[in-house]
């Protein structure tokens, strides 16, 4: 896409965030929409295009009473929401719409009015994996991470060292939901979930939504907020099976999905001031660092280990806590993007001074899908 | 405990799950672009799309490449913790698999261990092929 041809302006969470045991999941949906339009100082009717993943656009655009010229049901998982946000820059720059509404709502935790999470027995994955015993993301999404320890010579402590970074960020975040301070120690010491995986290696699982609305970068600076511009945007995806990932050091989706990113935003790394990488595990960090360019490959544990990422660092890394500790509702990649658009407006509680561009990573399924959004708050 | 969650076989993946309960791990190949061996079934080669394929009879032997074990076991898997392996087939392909006739620990399981497969029937119609240390 074209360089800062569209922006965001609006960016809301759910009014609630963590256990929001009265609300389903269509209601996430429709509460974070409602406050996203506030913010940009929209009604329902002012909005042509409609993108959800979890809930079918169709859904989405008669719950709000939105009639669309444009609608997007991407659904590849938690990174779904950057796919929306590229999907939707190509469509408005195309005519096909002119303001854009992405919404994201979970009830990860209460299950409210929410759907099972399963594949067909006949689906590869039905008849390839689930046989021998997966239990859900922690007993999958992990499978690649002792092959990446033993080939870079690592330690399940070096896993540790990402949940515990990441807790400093959540602790100046006033809606996260840990917040107090942890050692590797406690990391090392929390009960096993699957071997290596210790629960504070795993994401939380909790309530909420999100939503964003974009709209071509000439109308963006007559809304009521500083517009957030698009500045470049990366996809991919590789297999809907873990176990038949191509590197299991090495997630060719995020590669492939950064190098578009960066390459259209027309930057060097050493450009970043401000990331976010999908974090549903404490691995995932790690490979993110690594495939979109920022450490070598085996040499992002060291990085976050020697405080890169943290308070005061270089480059600051999931400055909201991260699916670690913020929060994550089984999609996190919302998240992750209502986050950067903080940044960009600088309001975010974890504030970078100054920062100018954010790079935010998602990822979808177990390693399935990933989307790579760069961000600017300069006008073009 | 409810019966282990099982395979559908579909028309492109029967070879296989009939070779399974004949004893024999079944792999295709391309006859089109070098003969390289791929995984899951599928009937054209995921490298060229060529559908000159061929089915033949996999030697068994595999290492084990990277696991996890679970602590929360499924319902249908039983009580105690189990890993979920995937082991690299000296055909060269990958697959996901339990690993069995062996202890479900970090100490008796070690990356690159070498393993053979080891059928194990779950019904009249399916045979799941699981690995064992060779």
């Amino acid at each position: 896409m074209k360089q800062k041809s569209i922006a965001v302006v609006g960016a809301a969470e759910t009014t609630k965030m963590g256990k929001i045991p009265d609300v389903s999941v269509i209601g996430l949906h429709a509460d974070a929409a409602l406050n996203a339009l506030k913010d940009a100082g929209l009604k329902p009717t002012d909005i042509d295009g409609v993108a959800c993943a979890g809930l079918s656009p169709v859904e989405l655009a008669h719950y709000l009473g939105i009639t669309p010229t444009y609608a997007d049901g991407t659904a590849v998982g938690g990174c779904s929401f950057m796919l929306h946000l590229r999907h939707a820059a190509a469509a408005i720059n195309e005519g096909l719409c002119k303001t854009v509404l992405i919404t994201h709502g979970e009830s990860g935790r209460s299950r409210v009015g929410a759907g099972g999470f399963g594949r067909a027995s006949s689906s590869l994955m039905g008849q390839f994996e689930m046989p021998f015993g997966p239990a859900g993301p922690p007993t999958m999404f992990t499978i690649p991470v002792l092959r990446y320890l033993k080939t870079y010579n690592l330690t399940v402590e070096d896993l540790a060292w990402v949940s515990v970074i990441q807790r400093e960020w959540a602790a100046k975040n006033p809606r996260a939901s840990f917040k107090d301070p942890i050692t590797v120690d406690d990391v090392l010491n929390s009960p096993m979930i699957a071997w290596p995986f210790r629960m504070l290696m795993c994401c939380l699982v909790t309530d909420g939504g999100g939503a964003l609305i974009l709209t071509s970068a000439d109308r963006a600076k007559d809304f009521p907020q500083k517009p957030v511009y698009v500045l470049g945007t990366g996809e991919s995806v590789e297999t809907p099976m873990v176990s038949q990932m191509e590197d299991f050091t090495s997630s060719k989706a995020f590669r492939v999905s950064g190098k578009k990113a960066f390459g259209e935003a027309g930057i060097t790394h050493g450009d970043v001031d401000h990331l976010m990488i999908y974090d549903a595990f404490a691995h995932l960090p790690l490979y993110g660092l690594e495939d979109l360019g920022f450490c070598k490959p085996g040499e992002a544990a060291a990085f976050i280990r020697e405080r890169n990422t943290a308070i005061g660092g270089k480059l600051p890394l999931n400055t909201n806590g991260g699916g670690l500790s913020y929060m994550h509702s089984g999609m996190y990649g919302m998240y992750a993007l209502q986050e950067s658009v903080r940044q960009m407006r600088g309001i975010a509680p974890a504030q970078v001074p100054g920062a100018k561009i954010s790079v935010c990573h998602g990822v979808g399924g177990m390693f399935a899908a990933s989307g790579t959004i760069i961000f600017s708050n300069e006008a073009p | 405990m409810p019966q282990r969650m099982l395979p559908e076989p579909t028309p492109e993946t029967k070879h296989f799950w009939d070779g399974c309960a004949e004893g024999e791990l079944r792999l295709q190949r391309c006859a089109a672009c070098g003969g390289k061996s791929y995984f899951p079934p599928r009937p054209f080669c995921p490298g060229c799309g060529s559908r000159e394929v061929e089915i033949y009879k996999a030697s068994g032997k595999a290492v084990l490449y990277s696991y996890v074990i679970n602590m929360r076991p499924r319902p249908d898997m039983g009580t105690e913790p189990y890993a979920i392996a995937v082991v690299q087939l000296d055909e060269g392909p990958r697959m996901m698999t339990n690993i069995v006739n062996c202890p479900q620990t970090p100490e008796a399981l070690q990356l690159d261990m070498k393993l053979k497969v080891s059928f194990s029937k779950q019904s009249d119609a399916i045979t799941l092929p699981f690995f064992e240390p060779a």
